[in-house]
């Protein structure tokens, strides 16, 4: 498998614009553009304009997020404040080292 | 669910799975979605696909509740079963406190909330929490007496009201749930001055020739082999001649056994079955316990609607719960019957063993009717004397009791001065009587003709 194809599709949910959500994405994109530069794709959705969206994703935490592509899809809650969890989460680092 | 829509979110079952699982109580989830009634909704929490890290709340479940809601204007809240969030994840303070502000949420928005949880070790609820911020509780559990367990609900908290804080047994089956109050406190009920016959001409004039009240309760016990459900048979019978409707609860026969004995004394129940006047519901009392059984019999009496009730017999019950169990199951059983007005005629064993389960009732029935056994000069005869009888006039003499191939009759015994004589010796005793009747005759023909 070539990494260069692959794509992450990333997609976080968050309800409002509270402080633990602003953390998260804050936190999502710097790791994003260290780890998975120009590879990643990140989508934010407010469940407070779009509440009819949290059934489908099984949201019940705010903030989630939600990794929807590679398969299979994973979820981190939390403001994702300790990137090592979120990149062991999001099986970011093993790719990292392969390359 | 029944007039306010209701969101059901169910952490454990999916949505198809409760659906599939509520047909068999006789809900109809798919038509209630169909309609806006009822939204389910599946929370499903993989701890394996779930990675934790920092501050988060439960705004995720609250948002989806609320637009679940929303989208129906519920009224009713159903979470079941909560415990599963804790499983799911593991910072426990942050659930606790999402807990109590979604309940606080829900109480604002004015919604009635049903939180499942499950019963911890010593608490209400595993994660001790659930209880102080709920303001009404119920426990269910299941207990288990003599190998048979029965359903229990206790109402253990409701704020603002007042409720019954005795433990009360439930029963689910294809109709739903049902509750009984475990006593009926008030005797206020309307009594009826009209008589019924017994089925037996005999026993009728020992009730003034009348028979028993209708709507009253009576009980009918004697040892093994007197005649018990025979009477009970004919009581029946004669209720369906009335064209009234009856049902037979028969713990020890099944009704081909007891029609098919009946055929023995000239008794054919048969005809009243196919009618639909006559319906027999055989059980082993050990089928289920004593509640099972009440909230059965209670069902089919409300179903078929009969204005006799005849059970036979009650000792048989003795073997399923405690005596005290038995007389409140029974106290319970006659209430009911006497608030419909239905009679009821209880068969009971009385043979010492079973501690005299029918002395115990005797008090709660307005008739009692005694069949005993009386053996003399190497035979055994069946007597039947009525030890009690409310409110009216009744025979107090012992009166020999024959079950013949065509039915059943009841003979004066003999009394002389050296008591009574049933049997074979009453029968002597009567053809002696004849001999000598005749023999007076005679001579009084022989004086006749000699004073020509």
């Amino acid at each position: 498998m070539l990494k260069e194809e692959k794509k992450w599709e990333l997609r976080l949910y968050i309800a409002g614009r509270t402080p633990k959500s602003v953390a998260a994405l804050t936190n999502l994109e710097k790791y994003c553009e260290t780890h998975l530069k120009g590879q990643y794709k990140i989508e934010v959705i407010d469940l407070l304009v779009q509440p009819q969206l949290a059934e489908g994703d099984q949201i019940f935490a705010i903030p989630t997020l939600v990794r929807k592509v590679p398969e299979p899809i994973r979820k981190i809650i939390g403001d994702l404040s300790n990137e090592e969890k979120v990149l062991v989460g999001l099986n970011i680092r093993p790719l990292k080292q392969q390359s | 669910m029944y007039n306010e829509p209701g969101v059901f979110m169910t952490f454990e079952e999916k949505s198809e799975e409760l659906t599939a699982n509520v047909i068999s109580l006789g809900f109809d989830l798919d038509k209630l979605v169909k309609n806006k009634k009822l939204r389910l909704d599946y929370v499903h929490i993989d701890r394996s696909a779930i990675e934790e890290t920092g501050e988060y709340d439960l705004d995720g479940l609250f948002i989806r509740l609320e637009h679940a809601i929303d989208s129906i204007g519920a009224k009713r809240v159903v979470l079941d079963t909560i415990e599963n969030l804790f499983a799911g994840l593991t910072n426990e303070a942050v659930i606790r406190t999402e807990l109590r502000r979604l309940f606080q949420w829900l109480k604002e928005k004015g919604i009635t909330a049903i939180v499942t949880a499950e019963k911890g070790q010593g608490s209400l609820t595993r994660h001790g929490l659930e209880e102080y911020v709920s303001d009404c509780v119920i426990v269910l559990d299941h207990r288990i007496i003599n190998q048979i367990s029965t359903r229990r609900l206790r109402i253990i908290k409701y704020r603002g009201s007042i409720h019954g804080t005795n433990e009360y047994p439930f029963l689910i089956d294809e109709e739903g749930i049902t509750v009984f109050p475990v006593t009926s406190l008030k005797l206020d009920k309307n009594v009826s001055t009209k008589r019924v016959s017994t089925g037996i001409p005999s026993l009728d004039k020992m009730f003034g020739g009348k028979g028993f009240f209708r709507g009253s309760s009576i009980l009918l016990s004697g040892s093994a082999g007197t005649g018990k459900t025979t009477i009970a048979s004919l009581f029946a019978n004669e209720a369906c001649l009335r064209k009234e409707k009856c049902l037979f609860f028969a713990f020890e026969e099944s009704p081909q056994q007891i029609t098919r004995n009946m055929r023995s004394i000239g008794l054919d129940l048969d005809p009243h079955v196919k009618k639909g006047l006559l319906e027999f519901h055989s059980f082993r009392p050990g089928l289920y316990g004593l509640e099972m059984h009440l909230a059965r019999m209670y069902k089919i009496v409300r179903q078929f609607k009969p204005q006799t009730v005849v059970l036979d017999p009650i000792t048989n019950l003795a073997t399923v719960g405690l005596l005290a169990e038995v007389n409140s199951m029974l106290l319970r059983f006659v209430d009911f019957m006497q608030s419909e007005g239905i009679t009821l005629m209880m068969t009971a064993l009385n043979s010492g063993t079973t501690e005299h389960i029918d002395e115990n009732v005797s008090s709660l029935v307005d008739t009692w009717i005694l069949v005993r056994d009386l053996e003399s000069a190497g035979e055994r005869n069946r007597a039947i004397y009525i030890m009690k009888s409310r409110g009216m006039k009744h025979s107090n003499q012992v009166r020999e009791f024959v079950i013949t191939s065509n039915g059943v009759e009841l003979i004066d015994v003999y009394r002389d001065s050296s008591g009574i004589l049933v049997g074979s010796a009453r029968e002597a005793r009567n053809k002696q009587d004849i001999a000598f009747a005749k023999k007076n005759e005679r001579q009084r023909l022989i004086a006749k003709q000699n004073h020509k």
